[in-house]
């Protein structure tokens, strides 16, 4: 703690901190305030009387109820689990082999196809989505699941495999080769004693892979068209605003809706979430 | 009959040329230490043995099948590492049955072994536990265990007693002891400690930067080192080693310093007489010199100034001068001696090593 | 049941072992196997889009004619487009100003984070929201927090007395643009902080109590003792955020769509325009392959800066 008067831990810490959090999290509030707000309130000019934004007596259903009842939320919401979920463990998959190939044997070019999988981190999907919504096209997978749950996993699986470098790395060379004495093959080896000891890295994987699966936008938007097809923030974009109007009661309803399954996933993982990005940097 | 043979063993990596022409026979049931200081190359032996690196040029042989081109696994021997290696994410009983599992034993006869494993090694009651929750002694026997179950044909230790405390220490040495009296395996056992060298070889190889300084049993090598090397690393505390010059005297011949004049007994100097004239390097351990007593011949003592009085209960450690360099005498415990006084001390005339001045080995 | 020496250990060895031909014990074969499936989807999902994007760029197509080879003649077309030239503007500009911000402001987040107190372990995982949430989701929040009519912030100026008509956060082109930098801070400090903050535990505390001993000042020793230790850390956040930023398209399309005028056009969102809008593939491709040697010597430069950094 700040050793010196109680105003200087004031000043220096529990303000700043608080408008931090405040600042961070205000826009949450706004969400759920706006989600259970009737339409009355939320359409009061911001120069009315007794106007409270903050809070509201009436709280209502209604945002929600349209949002499942008017809109094909539900199956979004099922839509963008399935293409995460699915993309998460494709990339978990190709990410833990190729990590441990990379850090734990030795062959050429090693080092460069490394820097390889580095280097295509780096390459943002606005800059291929246009070459790549052709190929989608021309391979007939346009409109399906398929097109996302095959296409994440290029900006998925490098930092899963670097992230699993890291971790294969803190483990000792000695557990592999005794392995190796008592009889394991080299595969063997990988499977029953050098993974199982990585779990927590697999775990720091896959769910930075699978928040990052739910926050994909663009390729979401330019790959899919039809409604019953579309993930939550695809879906929320095109079917929410009709012309110029912006439905906002369901708006943030949905926006709110759709933002929960991914904070239970990462609330069950926060430690795991962290330590992922952090290890990512300072490897 | 497990026979390891090793023929003209070189290994190099890149330009560094780590073992030199490694010759050895390890008889079956025989249990070999490799010792010396660290980057002598024991570690890379004994892992071309195991088949974890490649052998640059040689053949190893067990049981008169040549297994340079064999994967570890095909050897048919166990390993104990200096840090245990056990699978930390298994129970004791799956890190003692995995190798078995491995090679598909059936479920029985894994469960008999491991129970026979146990009972010898005493950690029958932690079978269900995993490493987290052991000691290091106990970690260690799991090790063991794992190892033993396997009934290889060769075991193959690389400083298995290194991360245990110095009194756990003393005390598995023992054990192992025990245990390789009990099982009778052929074992090759590296170590930098020579306390273990001695006490745990049936005979032991000692190298230097990837040479072997001497192959023997532990007494031989104690009482007839083969050079200044072997001389100064086995036996604690270490021999001492003072520049001497050959010169003819006393009706015989003697060895001469600044400090000491001693005269060379009757067998040992037909030996030296070539070197009369020359400087050698003459060898005494701490434990061969004690006070001049009364009736100790004049041509074995020399005087002595004490610079630090070590005491250690079982025996007294006195750091001298002579003349112009220093030495140890281990002497008797009940000896009374005072920081900066001069003490006589006698050799004990049968126990004389001399060493050529330019290569070192033994004379 | 009594144990002897030859129970045990003698007399139970295996048969003689036969070597199997064992094509997996071999590390490059292994290795080849294993990292087949990455290759095979990073290849055909980027290294090949790429190439494609690269020959797209150079010719004329446009949705549904297939088009033919016309050089640079796309990339000519650009550098006269004064749109474009908006667009090159403001994303440079964007991603520098809220590089800046979102450095100092998790960093200093970070180093307020960097001790420990009750509700510590809570704090940290509230502060990420911003960054999981999906991005789309919260831009609508905010989007709401800004809109002309309804504003929430409008609101609470006013009654702050602060002002006494309404702020166009999202009509005004200036003010567009400080609103799409402030979302993009707002979801960017927590990443920074959290890294930075990891950052900041792996330096010893020692060193800090050394230091004040020493008579340095706190910013004295933030400047010569934390800040230094920091700075791989912070490259390669830096360098991760920028491409993020340069390439960000999902804030300014929920917010803006790019107008008012233009005013906050980035790459992706003008390529998304030509490319989908529009349905001009060959000028969209230019666009966003416009990024790419920016991008390029961005990275370049800050990998050499890392290794520089690293090796000192």
């Amino acid at each position: 703690m700040i050793e010196g008067a109680i105003w200087r831990r004031w000043v220096f810490f529990y303000i700043p901190l608080t408008i931090f959090l405040i600042f961070l999290l205000f826009p949450f509030y706004w969400m759920v305030i706006t989600t259970f707000r009737p339409d009355g309130e939320l359409y009061r000019p911001w120069r009315a009387v007794n106007y409270n934004p903050f809070w509201t007596w009436n709280p209502t259903l209604l945002h929600i109820k349209y949002l499942f009842q008017e809109t094909m939320f539900a199956t979004w919401l099922m839509n963008t689990m399935f293409i995460a979920l699915a993309s998460t463990v494709i990339s978990l998959f190709c990410g833990i082999f190729a990590g441990y190939a990379l850090s734990r044997l030795n062959f050429p070019f090693a080092g460069s196809l490394g820097t390889g999988i580095f280097v295509t981190y780096l390459v943002p999907q606005t800059l291929l989505f246009i070459p790549l919504s052709e190929i989608i096209r021309n391979y007939q997978l346009g409109d399906t699941p398929w097109s996302l749950i095959l296409t994440y996993p290029t900006f998925l699986i490098p930092f899963c495999t670097w992230l699993m470098m890291g971790y294969f790395k803190a483990v000792p060379k000695e557990l592999e080769e005794c392995a190796r004495i008592d009889g394991a093959s080299r595969w063997q080896a990988m499977l029953y004693i050098i993974i199982p000891v990585a779990v927590p890295g697999i775990m720091s994987a896959g769910i930075f892979a699978f928040t990052l699966s739910w926050n994909e936008f663009i390729y979401a938007l330019v790959f899919l068209s039809s409604p019953e097809q579309k993930t939550v923030p695809v879906g929320v974009v095109s079917e929410l605003i009709r012309g110029d109007v912006f439905f906002w009661g369901p708006l943030m309803a949905g926006a709110l809706l759709g933002s929960i399954p991914v904070a239970i996933a990462y609330s069950f993982f926060v430690e795991h979430y962290v330590s992922g990005l952090t290890g990512s940097v300072k490897g | 009959m497990a026979q390891v043979v090793l023929k003209e063993i070189n290994k190099f990596y890149d330009s560094v040329h780590a073992v030199k022409d490694f010759n050895l026979q390890i008889r079956d049931k025989e249990f070999v230490v490799f010792v010396g200081p660290s980057g002598c190359g024991k570690t890379t032996t004994l892992r071309m043995i195991a088949g974890l690196e490649s052998i640059s040029a040689g053949d190893i042989s067990i049981d008169g099948t040549v297994v340079n081109n064999l994967a570890p696994m095909d050897r048919d021997i166990a390993m104990v590492f200096q840090n245990y290696a056990l699978y930390p994410h298994m129970s004791v009983y799956d890190n003692m049955a995995f190798g078995l599992k491995m090679r598909k034993f059936d479920r029985r006869e894994i469960g008999q072994r491991v129970k026979e494993a146990a009972d010898i090694l005493g950690i029958g009651d932690y079978l269900k536990r995993k490493p987290r929750q052991l000691s290091g002694g106990q970690r260690q026997r799991v090790a063991l265990g794992r190892a033993i179950v396997r009934h290889p044909r060769v075991f193959l230790f690389d400083e298995p007693l290194s991360n245990l405390d110095a009194k756990l220490r003393v005390q598995m040495r023992v054990e192992l002891k025990k245990l390789h009296l009990r099982l009778g395996t052929t074992a090759v056992y590296v170590t930098h400690d020579q306390v273990e060298a001695m006490t745990l070889g049936d005979r032991v190889v000692v190298m230097k930067d990837g040479l072997v300084q001497q192959v023997g049993e532990p007494l031989e090598l104690y009482n007839r080192p083969a050079n200044k090397f072997v001389a100064g690393f086995i036996g604690s505390p270490a021999m001492n080693f003072a520049n001497v010059t050959m010169t003819n005297g006393g009706g015989g011949i003697t060895a001469k310093n600044a400090g000491l004049e001693i005269q060379v007994p009757g067998n040992e100097a037909e030996r030296l007489r070539s070197h009369v004239g020359r400087q050698v390097t003459l060898g005494i351990r701490p434990e061969d010199l004690h006070v001049a007593r009364d009736g100790d011949p004049a041509g074995l003592t020399f005087n002595s100034k004490i610079e630090v009085i070590e005491q250690l209960g079982s025996e007294i450690l006195l750091d001298v001068r002579v003349g112009e360099g220093t030495m140890v005498a281990a002497v008797d415990p009940t000896t009374r001696a005072k920081v900066h006084e001069t003490v006589r001390l006698t050799v004990n005339p049968e126990r004389l090593h001399f060493f050529d001045s330019s290569t070192d080995m033994a004379i | 049941m009594a144990v002897t020496t030859a129970d045990v250990g003698v007399g139970t060895h295996s048969k003689p072992p036969r070597p199997k031909w064992r094509p997996l014990e071999n590390e490059r074969n292994l290795a080849f196997l294993l990292l087949l499936p990455t290759l095979t989807l990073l290849g055909l999902f980027i290294a090949y889009p790429f190439v494609r994007g690269i020959l797209l760029s150079v010719s004329s197509a446009r949705v549904g004619v297939p088009g033919e080879f016309v050089g640079l003649q796309n990339f000519y077309r650009l550098m006269g487009d004064p749109i474009f030239a908006h667009v090159v503007w403001n994303t440079c500009f964007y991603t520098a100003v809220t590089t800046v911000f979102k450095l100092a402001l998790g960093l200093w987040l970070a180093i307020l984070l960097n001790r420990n107190f009750r509700g510590k372990a809570f704090t940290r995982a509230f502060i990420l929201l911003p960054f999981i949430i999906p991005t789309v989701l919260s831009t609508f929040a905010w989007k709401w927090m800004f809109d002309p009519t309804f504003s929430v912030l409008n609101w609470l100026f006013y009654k702050l007395g602060l002002i006494s008509s309404a702020i166009n956060w999202l009509g005004d082109p200036d003010l567009a643009m400080l609103s799409i930098i402030i979302v993009n801070i707002w979801r960017g400090v927590p990443f920074f902080a959290i890294s930075l903050l990891a950052g900041l535990q792996t330096i010893s505390p020692d060193l800090n109590e050394a230091a004040a001993i020493d008579g340095a000042k706190p910013w004295q020793r933030f400047i010569h003792i934390t800040w230094p230790l920091l700075l791989p850390v912070t490259m390669v956040v830096v360098l991760f955020s920028v491409i993020q930023t340069f390439a960000d398209f999902q804030i300014v399309y929920v917010m803006t769509g790019g107008g008012p005028a233009n005013a906050t056009h980035l790459f992706a969102t003008y390529a998304y325009q030509l490319g989908v809008g529009t349905g001009i593939l060959s000028m969209g491709a230019a666009v966003s392959l416009a990024m790419f040697p920016i991008l390029f010597l961005i990275v370049i430069f800050q990998l050499l800066y890392i290794r520089r950094v690293e090796t000192r």
